[in-house]
């Protein structure tokens, strides 16, 4: 059999572009990826690809702020702990988040923030809630001047 | 799945015995074609589990399995703590204790049907569902501790239901040792508004009715009978379950190293069931399990308000509330002996078999009802827990169809507005929070649930007693 899991799709012309974001197949659940010219901006990307999986980002306005702090104990592990500090910050300040900021990656230790507004389904084209990222397929890579990093999430 | 590396049993169980770091062998009950549609990586990943420490008897695949986090989806395993054991949380999954309570009502098909547009709008209005949702119940510091330590049972106490619903709930709605101290501050805040909501992705609020009764015995011991017309729940511990999954994720990954357990796969990993992270993580799940059970409830006394608007007269009580993502632990005849295990259920439902204290008084005669859900538009099924399921497979059978399709192909194929147009020509009237989310959930995106049903039925893990078809499906 084969693996559509591992199939890439590519959105239309967004591959041409230095910073992105794009999805991979998983059979049950979604495959989120970010790419950017720094690991802070791929990260940020990441994070718009699993948000837009529940709400169409660019819908959403960046009126309210929230900060997020975390660290790990490798550069993937910092990756999923970045993804469900912003799902869980989100949740607890009933917020749609659109633009995400990584301020700072020390070591395993990050600092960032996201802004967005309250969640207006009607408005922000609700889909279906991200349960979590996940450590199944994940890739924190650098490749030549790009730096991609990747993983599950859990619909 | 390639066939030739596996053993066949008989037409519905198949084997891969112990090799290499295998500490018991893989069993997968499936029909031949199930078998040759199944991933690879159910394979993989059930081999994975049959090397972690004291697993016991075999790693068992079900009929629906399908690639998971660490363990399959459709996974099932027993470790004994005496032997190190281990807990995981690939073998619980995100998602703690979701699971599916089926409703019954006094009324036939016949007599929902003239009301059953107003019934499932109002009830689409009554219960929360959908991306950010929010309960209408707002809990203090101290009642989400309640929540977490009582489960169901405190809800009932508090209004939201009647004392025979406790009865007819898996472990009467509460598990024990569930410590909320072991949960995280952010894992509480996150609960604190959820109760009482459905959330997304594959949770549903049925309307459906008894299409054909397969076993009357058993039918009439469960009080089921043709054309009645039943409603279903299935959704689980919302936000606190997932953040106790993605906490202890991180804490099991620290254990794993600290104890050298060897992972083969990041998701795996796992704590031994006597060592301080293992035990704090069976009680933080336990805290989502009593969360998911008080979720149900709250859910069931909604819709119990939605049909007084609408229908009246209608009674609603309960058949059975049983979760298919959890850690419990059971006794089962292990090697001749009566063991306490704990058990994994991934996508796993428990049947248990006649004879069982732990089932209702009614219940104890035929066994236990197992609520198997299907898809939006396709049927769902109540079996019965048999003596032979326990021997096989701890008491356990699968919990869906499974998907067939990613979720992002599905979004390609169809649009939700097509599905909910051929559903209504089918006779099924839906109402969705997102459009999106349905075409994501495509009937035809997951695998046929009957043949998962004949290869239950078949493997005598469980025998099927009616068939249930939706009318009505309320989605996040």
């Amino acid at each position: 059999m084969v693996h559509d899991s591992l199939t890439k799709i590519v959105e239309g012309n967004l591959t041409y572009m230095p910073k992105r974001y794009d999805y991979f197949e998983h059979k049950a659940d979604v495959g989120i990826i970010g790419i950017g010219t720094t690991l802070p901006e791929a990260f940020e990307q990441a994070a718009k690809a699993m948000f837009n999986l529940m709400y169409d980002v660019e819908r959403v306005r960046p009126l309210e702020k929230i900060q997020v702090e975390c660290e790990a104990d490798s550069s993937e592990e910092l990756f999923v702990e970045w993804l469900n500090a912003l799902l869980a910050q989100a949740n607890i300040h009933e917020l749609a988040l659109g633009e995400f900021q990584v301020k700072q990656i020390k070591g395993f230790q990050l600092l960032g923030c996201a802004k967005g507004e309250r969640l207006d389904p009607q408005r922000h084209n609700v889909k279906t809630e991200v349960k979590g990222a996940t450590y199944a397929m994940l890739k924190v890579e650098k490749e030549g001047e790009k730096y991609i990093v990747q993983c599950v999430v859990d619909v | 799945m390639e066939l030739k590396r596996l053993e066949k049993v008989n037409d519905y169980e198949w084997l891969i015995p112990p090799a290499g770091e295998m500490k018991v062998p893989v069993r997968i009950f499936a029909s031949q074609q199930l078998m040759e549609e199944m991933d690879e990586k159910v394979r993989e990943q059930a081999t994975n589990v049959a090397c972690l420490p004291g697993i016991q008897k075999a790693s068992i695949a079900m009929p629906d399995a399908h690639w998971g986090y660490g363990f399959p989806i459709g996974g099932v395993a027993a470790f004994d703590p005496q032997q190190g054991g281990v807990i995981s949380v690939g073998g619980v999954g995100f998602d703690v204790n979701c699971g599916v309570r089926t409703l019954k009502t006094d009324l036939s098909l016949e007599e929902v049907k003239p009301k059953l547009k107003e019934l499932v709008d109002t009830l689409f209005h009554i219960v929360p569902a959908g991306v950010g949702s929010r309960g209408q119940i707002s809990l203090s510091g101290k009642q989400i501790e309640y929540v977490l330590t009582e489960g169901a049972q405190w809800v009932v106490e508090h209004g939201y239901g009647i004392p025979e619903d406790i009865e007819f709930t898996e472990d009467n709605g509460k598990v024990n040792g569930a410590d909320p101290a072991n949960v995280s501050e952010t894992a509480l805040k996150r609960e604190r508004k959820q109760v009482g909501t459905l959330g997304s992705g594959n949770h549903y609020l049925e309307i459906q009715y008894v299409a054909e009764v397969y076993n009357s015995q058993v039918a009439e011991q469960f009080g089921l009978w043709e054309n009645q017309a039943v409603v279903t729940i299935h959704c689980g511990s919302r936000a606190l379950g997932h953040q106790v999954g993605t906490d202890y994720l991180k804490t099991l990954a620290g254990a794993s190293r600290k104890y050298g357990i060897p992972i083969r796969e990041r998701e795996l990993v796992c704590a031994p069931l006597d060592s301080d992270e293992g035990g704090r993580y069976f009680s933080a799940m336990n805290c989502a399990v009593n969360y998911a059970f008080a979720n149900r409830q709250v859910i069931t006394h909604l819709v119990r308000s939605g049909f007084e608007k609408v229908l009246p007269r209608a009674q609603l009580i309960m058949l059975y509330d049983v979760g298919h993502n959890t850690c419990k632990i059971e006794r089962h005849q292990i090697d001749g002996k009566l063991k306490e295990v704990y058990i994994h259920r991934k996508g796993a439902t428990r049947a248990f078999g006649p004879q069982r204290e732990q089932l209702p008084r009614p219940y104890q005669e035929v066994g236990q009802p197992v609520i198997i859900g299907g898809t939006m538009g396709t049927e769902s099924y109540i079996l019965v827990g048999t003596e032979s399921g326990e021997g096989k497979a701890f008491a356990s059978v699968c919990h869906g169809a499974g998907r067939q399709m990613s979720r992002r192909k599905a979004m390609k194929k169809w649009r939700g507005e097509q599905i909910v147009r051929e559903l209504s020509e089918k006779g099924i009237y839906i109402q969705a929070h997102s459009l999106a989310g349905i075409a994501e959930e495509a009937p035809l995106a997951y695998k046929n649930v009957t043949a998962v049903i004949e290869a239950i039925h078949n493997a005598n893990l469980a025998q099927k007693v009616v068939k249930l078809k939706p009318i009505g499906c309320i989605k996040g």
